[in-house]
Formats: C-alpha cells, sequence, structure tokens
C-alpha cells in the first residue's frame, strides 16, 4: 500500500525560507532520507525549492491562461517536501511520519494514502 | 448441530440473547479471518437471519456461537467466489496480515473454560483498537465501537445519541469508509505502543459512559442503557487486558458513579444532589466492585487519571454524609489529578473539595481565579457551583445571578429544573 506523506512547515520566514522543518539540522534530514531508502520502502521523493519560486498557472473558460506569482503563504501550512512510501497499513505509515524530522516543532506530516484505481 | 435443547427457552428470545452476546465475537472473528469490516459485518447479519430462520425449525443448536461462525464464514467464502476481484484484494491483505502474525487455527472453537461464550474465539481486542483508531473523528469512533462491540444498531445508536438515523449511518459509513481504504491494520498494538493507544480505546468507553450518565441534551438526566453499554464494555476490556491498570480504573470509575443511579434522579425525575440522595438506595454490591478496581489501579504502579478518579468516587460512596465525607483525602488525589491531566474542570471540582475542606470563602477564592478560563464560561457547573458558595456566604442577589447564568447554559431538562428550584430558593430569601 502506498501513502504520501506531505511533510508541512509550520511557518514560512521573511526570507521565504521553511522554518520548523530545520530542527536538527540537515544532519536530521539526510538521516531520515537513508532510513526510508535502507527499509526498502522508498518510492519516491522530494524537498520543494522555496515558495518564493512558486508560480501558479489557472486557465480560464476561455482557455486563457492566467499565470501568476506565488502562492505565498497566506495559509499557515506550506507543503515543503514528500515521500511516497510502500509499508503495509497506516500504522506503519504514521510510524515514518512520525520519524520524519518536518513532523516536529511547527511542521507536521499529513499521511494520505495514494488512490487505488486497479484491480 | 441442530439438535434441540431440553429447556423450553422460547427461540425468539434465545437467538436475540445469543446474538447480542456474540455479535461483538462473531464479527471480530470474521475481521481478523478476512480482514474486511464490511464482509465480516454482512455475513454476521447473513448468519443471524439463518439462524431466525432455522433455529424455531430446528431447535437452538449446542455450540450456537460456533455455529454462527461457520456459518458466517461459509456466506463469506460465497460471496468472495463470486466476486473474484474482490477476493484477490482480500488474498493480498490477509497474506499481509499473516506475515505480521500468526493466523489462528482454520477451526477455532472449544476454548470453554467455563465461558459461557466460550464457543468462539475472542478476537474483540483488536476491534477496539481498530474503532478507536486515532486516525479516526472522535464521533465516528464512538458509533462504530457502538455497532461492532456492542451490537447496537444504527437506529439504536442515533436513538441513544439523540441525533438523526442519517448521522449515524453516515458516521459509520465514512469510519469504514477510511479504515478500508487508507488501511487502517486490525491489530492490537504492541505493548510499548499500549500507552498511546490504550487511552484512546479508555475514552471512547468513557464517553459513551457520560453521555448516558449526564446526557448532553434532552428531557431525560441519565440514560442507563448507555451506562451500562459502557460498562459491558469496559468489562469485556477488563478481562482482554487484566494487568492495564488504567482498565480497571475506568470500569470501577463507572461502577461507583453508576451505583449511585436510582438515587440520583427523583420520582418526577428531577435531578438529586449529592448531598441531597438518599445513600440507602445506593449499590452496594457494584460499590464493593468498584473499590476492589480502585486497588486494582491504584498498585502496582503509578496512579493513572482514571484510577485516581475512580479513588475520588470511592471516597464520596463511602461516605455517610457530605459532612463525614473524607474532603482533605478528595482535595489530595485532585492535587494529583490536576498534575497529570492539568484542566480548568479538575481545578474547578478541586475548588468545591476545597470549599468543603476549608470553607466557602476559600473554595470561592479558587473559583474566581478560574473566572478567565474559556472552557468554564460556557460550562453550566461552574456557574452553578459560584451560585452554590455564594448562597452559602449568604451573598445572594450574587448567587441568583450566577444561578441565572447556570439556567441559560444547562443541557437537560432536570438539570434545569434543579436550578431553578436553587434560584428560587435564593430569591425567596433574598426578597
Amino acid at each position: 500500500m502506498k501513502y504520501m506523506l506531505l511533510i508541512q512547515a509550520g511557518a514560512i520566514g521573511e526570507d521565504g525560507m521553511a522554518e520548523g522543518c530545520e530542527d536538527g539540522g540537515v544532519e536530521a534530514w539526510m538521516a531520515y532520507d537513508k532510513e526510508v531508502k535502507d527499509a526498502g520502502i522508498f518510492v519516491s521523493g522530494e524537498a520543494l525549492a522555496d515558495l518564493v519560486t512558486a508560480t501558479s498557472v489557472r486557465v480560464d473558460r476561455d482557455g486563457r491562461r492566467m499565470v501568476t506569482d506565488g502562492p505565498f503563504a497566506e495559509t499557515r501550512e506550506v507543503l515543503g517536501g514528500f515521500y511516497v512510501i510502500d509499508v503495509p497499513d497506516l500504522d506503519v505509515a504514521l510510524d515514518w511520519a512520525a520519524r520524519c524530522p518536518g513532523a516536529r516543532g511547527a511542521g507536521s506530516v499529513v499521511v494520505r494514502p495514494i488512490a487505488d484505481f486497479g484491480a | 448441530m441442530g439438535e434441540r435443547t431440553a429447556d423450553a427457552v422460547p427461540v425468539e428470545t434465545a437467538v436475540e440473547a445469543v446474538f447480542r452476546e456474540e455479535r461483538g465475537r462473531l464479527l471480530a472473528a470474521l475481521v481478523r479471518r478476512f480482514g474486511d469490516l464490511d464482509l465480516a459485518e454482512e455475513v454476521t447479519s447473513d448468519a443471524v437471519e439463518a439462524a431466525l430462520t432455522r433455529w424455531p425449525v430446528e431447535g437452538v443448536p449446542d455450540r450456537p456461537g460456533a455455529w454462527l461462525l461457520t456459518t458466517a464464514r461459509r456466506r463469506a467464502v460465497d460471496r468472495l467466489r463470486r466476486d473474484q476481484a474482490y477476493a484477490a484484494r482480500l488474498a493480498l491483505m490477509a497474506v499481509e496480515a499473516e506475515r505480521a502474525e500468526p493466523a489462528p487455527p482454520a477451526d477455532a472453537g472449544g476454548d470453554l473454560h467455563g465461558d459461557p461464550h466460550g464457543d468462539l474465539p475472542d478476537d474483540r481486542l483488536q476491534l477496539f483498537f481498530t474503532c478507536a483508531h486515532p486516525a479516526l473523528a472522535d464521533e465516528d469512533r464512538v458509533a462504530l465501537t457502538l455497532r461492532c462491540l456492542a451490537g447496537l444498531t444504527t437506529p439504536e445508536v442515533a436513538r441513544a445519541f439523540l441525533v438523526p438515523q442519517g448521522t449515524v449511518a453516515q458516521r459509520v459509513v465514512r469510519a469504514k469508509k477510511k479504515i478500508r481504504q487508507a488501511r487502517i491494520p486490525f491489530r492490537v498494538p504492541e505493548a510499548d505502543e499500549l500507552p498511546e493507544r490504550l487511552p484512546g480505546v479508555l475514552q471512547v468507553l468513557y464517553s459513551i459512559f457520560t453521555e448516558g450518565y449526564a446526557a448532553s441534551s434532552g428531557a431525560r438526566l441519565q440514560r442507563l442503557d448507555l451506562a451500562e453499554e459502557a460498562i459491558r464494555l469496559g468489562r469485556i476490556l477488563r478481562r482482554l487486558l487484566p494487568a492495564e491498570r488504567e482498565v480497571a480504573g475506568l470500569l470501577g470509575l463507572m461502577l461507583l458513579i453508576h451505583a449511585r443511579r436510582a438515587a440520583r434522579t427523583g420520582p418526577d425525575g428531577a435531578l438529586v444532589l449529592l448531598d441531597e440522595q438518599d445513600r440507602g438506595l445506593w449499590d452496594r454490591p457494584m460499590i464493593e466492585e468498584g473499590r476492589d478496581l480502585v486497588v486494582a489501579a491504584l498498585t502496582g504502579g503509578p496512579a493513572g487519571p482514571y484510577g485516581v478518579e475512580a479513588a475520588i468516587a470511592a471516597l464520596h460512596d463511602e461516605a455517610d454524609d457530605l459532612a463525614s465525607t473524607d474532603w482533605p483525602q478528595i482535595v489530595a488525589l485532585y492535587d494529583v489529578l490536576h498534575a497529570l491531566t492539568p484542566s480548568p474542570v479538575v481545578a474547578l471540582n478541586r475548588a468545591v473539595a476545597v470549599a468543603m475542606r476549608d470553607g466557602p470563602e476559600a473554595g470561592l477564592a479558587l473559583l474566581d481565579e478560574l473566572a478567565g478560563e474559556p472552557r468554564l464560561r460556557s460550562y453550566h457547573p461552574y456557574a452553578a457551583a459560584r451560585g452554590d458558595l455564594l448562597c452559602r456566604l449568604g451573598r445572594l442577589p450574587e448567587a441568583a445571578a450566577a444561578y441565572r447564568q447556570a439556567l441559560e447554559l444547562a443541557g437537560t431538562d432536570p438539570e434545569r429544573a434543579s436550578l431553578r428550584n436553587r434560584l428560587g430558593a435564593v430569591e425567596t430569601n433574598a426578597g
């Protein structure tokens, strides 16, 4: 069963950098990443660049493309990165989410099962 | 199978009684076998329907639970044969589940040991933990536990909580969908996970109990059937987890409160406060049982919040009247409780106990310190307690104002009636 762990930064600093996810520093993230890969559950995962680099695209009814800078952090939670892991059940997925450095401090990790349209 | 029983128990009654007792076990055994709550519920109902048709003709079998399990299991296999894709997915899940823990023997039965329901394996513990899983919404956990483990139907749950049937049905569907799609496992947490997971299960039982004891709304103050369901579930959980002291604490607490049920309402359904209750109406055997559980809850390790609350309830139950109650000990226990689970409601109860120990002035000073607590602003016992203490201090106009405030907040008719009485008495004396 595949689950996506959406790593939410709790707050964004003035420079647009995620705050609250740096608990324990880069080492904690590297150690976690290694654990996930060593456990054989890693499907995919990326860290996202700072929110100031984000661009939103919408297409209106007439097919016109509307491109805007942002979004900026009006919301308290900003997606900072994700993992997709393949584990037997939700309890195991929740364990991995709890071990993620992004779950500490002001951050949180949202666990979403990947929809299964097969079989 | 199919032998006629000598005792002429009316079959309808026998089937209902068996079903009520066995339903949770049957469902749990089938969930364990097939790993699917929907399928398990469906074939549980099928098996009961078959019993209702066949037992009146063939007689109640010697081992009704085993009969129901065999019948349900056959129906499940039939259904899986018809739906190959579904079966393939279930099989995959079963393989993964078996990797985690060994499956019970194919024909699990037999363990009688003087247990009247021993002809079914008891897999209910994992169902308790799944129904109270922290990934489910609080009200969904309650609805699911009542349905799966207490064997209540959706209309029964709806009636008990005074909510529309559709609301309960929706909660159950939502919870089952999440269990299936997010794959919440059917498993008993490991020993190291229990401290995190057990409080969730206990919370579900206690909220069923408190809803039954002090119904939050409606004409009747107590809905005893819900309180009794909570106690029944508590007894099951106690048997399943005999070493967990907080389970003993919760069951003890429920029994020690429930023991006062006959004295808590007057003949007209009016609320009778603790100081006016006829203590002769209290259920002594139930108090004894509760006290033994308090001892179990408080020995062999640090006390948990349910054990401490049960100890407080036991002190009330042991006293002949309000004056001879061991208030210093109750205040001390509230101090322990406040350290374990700090909350304004605990602080409120502590203040009332201090008023009994040191006089109304001391209690009122503590209550006034809590005036800024947002949780107490809409909590009628806070305003009512202030009214009582102001009344004892002879500050009647202020007492009347506090009672009026409590009256606006109280949820049930008997609670409002009690407050109106107190308000009336204060206004008469003040006038």
